[in-house]
């Protein structure tokens, strides 16, 4: 029994040694990454010329409200992150559960949905540009043109070139890049539910619905909440593809394309760090309580 | 014993990762830092680079580049670059209030004396010294010199729309604009991607309706933003742009397509879009043409490339090298005809020009000189983005908000100013 206990001891250690470097690389380049630039934005480091790093308080998180720049990016980022989310859910769930119920070639499919998975957000992004042009009419490109010769006149429109409905047309290659992704996970979540509970119900004299409503779903609630998170942490931080699409245009600018303006362009550093403490904020109040979630619920199955 | 030896191996990995620091170039090396990778301005600094390594043949030649039209990537790394202390021996930057950042940060060297030994306090504009020079000190050598205000169409397009002859004002312009809308042939050609080819626009409208003094005073505060003269420019923009084609999400290579393809009449941009065109295998005078931007012939709106010296260059003799190199009739004409841009010097050989070069010489020795706000001469990197902020949100919002852009336009002045 010692002996046991001793090894285990060992092993333990021997475990430690191994993650060590890792540990420091983490605790340098991440955790004292973050911890810089908190000290960053609390500073009066507002240029490229200044060496003033002495401690601003929150002046530039305060300066940042009355920024309308920064407003009009949180709003522009905050209807993004709804249709997005939203969007990706819902179409990624009617994806898979169309794929449940065991179509032929659904191999074939699951890779289809998949594959926008593969392709960067940058080489998307200049695609989606094209699709998305805002000519009407005779001149129509992309979408528009497809909208133009099916007779749907009236569905054509300037996406994110509309100073009202950029985010919205924004969200549409997200959308289409995420959905195939999402639908993986709530099929691994389908599957993983036995078979027997579905002819339980069935045998009982529930309806399909029923069984969807009252046994599958519930089941699914931990993969539903895994999707939001993980949707809502890309969106949050969401860059590369507005970057791709619309460079740093004013219409769909967002929070990251923002913080990248103010710390490259304006050299107001104090400035770009409060923007990315922010991000960095809006980002762990959705993670954190997830992760506290998860390690309680594994702690629970031990 | 296996424990020490992990613990060692941990502590070897660890060490590892400590001392991969970023090696310094060897001696001999001349790094330097551009966004010219493609294209004509690729072959230009191959040209000069090839006149740099008959001169200095013991020295190796390192080429940074990062690609990004008009060095928006490009700017990010730099700028990391110099805030860490690691500057490259050399840089590439619009001459003018865009280095302004650096200069105010202590970052690069005072070069006036450069151009004394060689000559070219004598040999470059006197306009354009007077620009470069703050508060008696020059930080940048030119290279080239690109004109902003000119107008370029499609011979073919206009005949079509009864237009025998260039505009002459900004009123004409718009005039001509109406004619080509009315043969369906979309009046100017925009370039809404990422702004700045709209501001672009908007720089050469403020100029033509206000004139070169009081567009001079709009960056140093003499002309108002909210003064008469650019509400009435605003006005004319706004005409303008409803002219523009529909799709607001164009790069400007592709707007310019509209144009030579016959699909838009006009379009204003900088003189880089006839080598883009011609590296196309278009042809100067038969498929496109150009004049000076309607109502501002007698001024050339310039920009500049320009090389730096930073302070702490790991090898700043390389560097200086360079410059010279820059600053020379050689190195200028060995790059700017390719790059499709003019010599800052005087004496450049004009048989090695185009037709339209040939001409923008002829103007750059006689016309009055402005700044092109978007290309760096006015505003500094802030200034810059706000202003095309502002322009961006005026465009997209369907020129409507017209107290919402002199708001706009006021705080990118205090943004400069700052």
């Amino acid at each position: 029994m010692a002996l046991k206990s001793k090894k285990r001891i060992q092993s333990h250690w021997g475990g430690f040694f191994f993650v060590l470097p890792s540990i420091i690389a983490m605790s340098i380049f991440v955790y004292g990454m973050i911890g810089w630039t908190v000290k960053f934005s609390l500073s009066n480091r507002t240029s490229a010329w200044s060496v003033d790093n002495s401690f601003a308080g929150l002046a530039n998180f305060t300066g940042l409200l009355d920024d309308p720049e920064f407003t009009h990016a949180f709003s522009n980022l905050v209807k993004f992150t709804l249709v997005f989310m939203i969007g990706t859910l819902l179409s990624g769930l009617i994806m898979a559960l169309l794929l449940e119920k065991g179509i032929k070639g659904e191999g074939l499919f699951r890779s289809i949905y998949l594959y926008p998975m593969a392709i960067s957000f940058i080489a998307m992004g200049t695609s989606w540009r094209w699709l998305l042009d805002s000519a009407e009419g005779e001149k129509a490109t992309g979408i528009n043109l497809i909208f133009h010769k099916a007779g749907l006149s009236a569905l054509e429109n300037s996406w994110y070139t509309s100073e009202k409905g950029s985010m919205y047309a924004m969200a549409l290659p997200a959308i289409w890049q995420m959905s195939g992704y999402v639908m993986a996970l709530f099929l691994a979540g389908f599957r993983g539910i036995p078979d027997d509970l579905r002819e339980a119900a069935r045998v009982d004299g529930a309806s399909e619905f029923k069984i969807y409503r009252h046994i599958l779903f519930p089941q699914l609630s931990p993969t539903f909440l895994t999707v939001l998170i993980i949707l809502g942490h890309i969106s949050m931080k969401v860059f590369d593809l507005i970057y791709g699409i619309a460079g740093k245009g004013y219409v769909t600018k967002v929070l990251a394309i923002y913080m990248w303006q103010v710390i490259f362009d304006f050299q107001n550093y104090a400035k770009g760090a409060a923007i990315a403490v922010i991000i960095l904020v809006m980002i762990a109040i959705v993670v954190i309580p997830y992760l506290i979630y998860v390690n309680k619920t594994e702690e629970a199955n031990k | 014993m296996l424990k020490k030896s992990k613990l060692a191996a941990v502590l070897a990995a660890v060490a590892l990762v400590a001392t991969t620091a970023p090696a310094a170039p060897a001696a001999g090396n001349l790094e330097i830092f551009t966004w010219w990778a493609s294209g004509g301005e690729a072959a230009g600094l191959e040209g000069m680079t090839t006149e740099f390594v008959n001169q200095n043949p013991d020295t190796t030649f390192v080429n940074a580049s990062v690609a990004g039209a008009a060095g928006v990537n490009a700017k990010g790394v730099l700028v990391s670059r110099m805030a860490a202390g690691n500057p490259p021996d050399t840089f590439q930057a619009h001459a003018g209030a865009e280095l302004s950042s650096y200069v105010r940060a202590g970052q690069l060297e005072d070069l006036t004396s450069l151009y004394k030994s060689e000559g070219w306090d004598e040999i470059f504009p006197a306009g354009l010294i007077k620009t470069l020079t703050t508060k008696g000190k020059i930080y940048s050598v030119p290279v080239n010199i690109h004109r902003a205000n000119v107008l370029w169409w499609n011979p073919a397009a206009a005949k079509k729309a009864g237009i025998t002859k260039a505009p002459e004002s900004l009123d004409a312009m718009i005039a001509d604009l109406k004619k080509f809308e009315k043969v369906g042939i979309d009046g100017i050609a925009l370039a809404g991607q990422g702004d700045w080819a709209i501001a672009h626009l908007f720089d050469y409208v403020l100029l033509a309706s206000m004139g070169a003094d009081k567009f001079n005073g709009l960056w140093n505060g003499k002309t108002k933003w909210g003064s008469k003269d650019v509400k009435t420019a605003i006005k004319k923009f706004k005409t303008v742009l409803s002219y523009g084609n529909d799709s607001k999400s164009l790069d400007w290579p592709d707007a310019g397509k509209l144009v030579t393809s016959g699909k838009a009449g006009f379009f204003i941009m900088g003189d880089w879009a006839s080598s883009q065109w011609q590296s196309e295998g278009l042809k100067l005078g038969k498929d496109y043409t150009w004049a000076p931007g309607p109502g501002t012939a007698g001024t050339y709106q310039w920009l500049s490339d320009s090389f730096t010296l930073p302070k702490g260059a790991p090898n700043r003799d390389a560097g200086i090298a360079w410059l010279k190199v820059c600053g020379s009739l050689a190195g200028q004409d060995a790059f700017n005809p390719k790059k499709g841009s003019i010599a800052v010097r005087k004496d450049s050989d004009p048989k090695l020009y185009d037709s339209y070069l040939k001409a923008a010489m002829k103007s750059w020795k006689t016309d009055t000189l402005v700044g092109s706000t978007v290309h760096g001469v006015n505003y500094g990197n802030a200034g810059m983005a706000a202003l095309n902020s502002a322009v961006g949100k005026f465009y997209v919002g369907g020129a409507k908000d017209k107290k919402g852009f002199i708001k706009g336009l006021k705080a990118a002045y205090k943004q400069d100013k700052a």
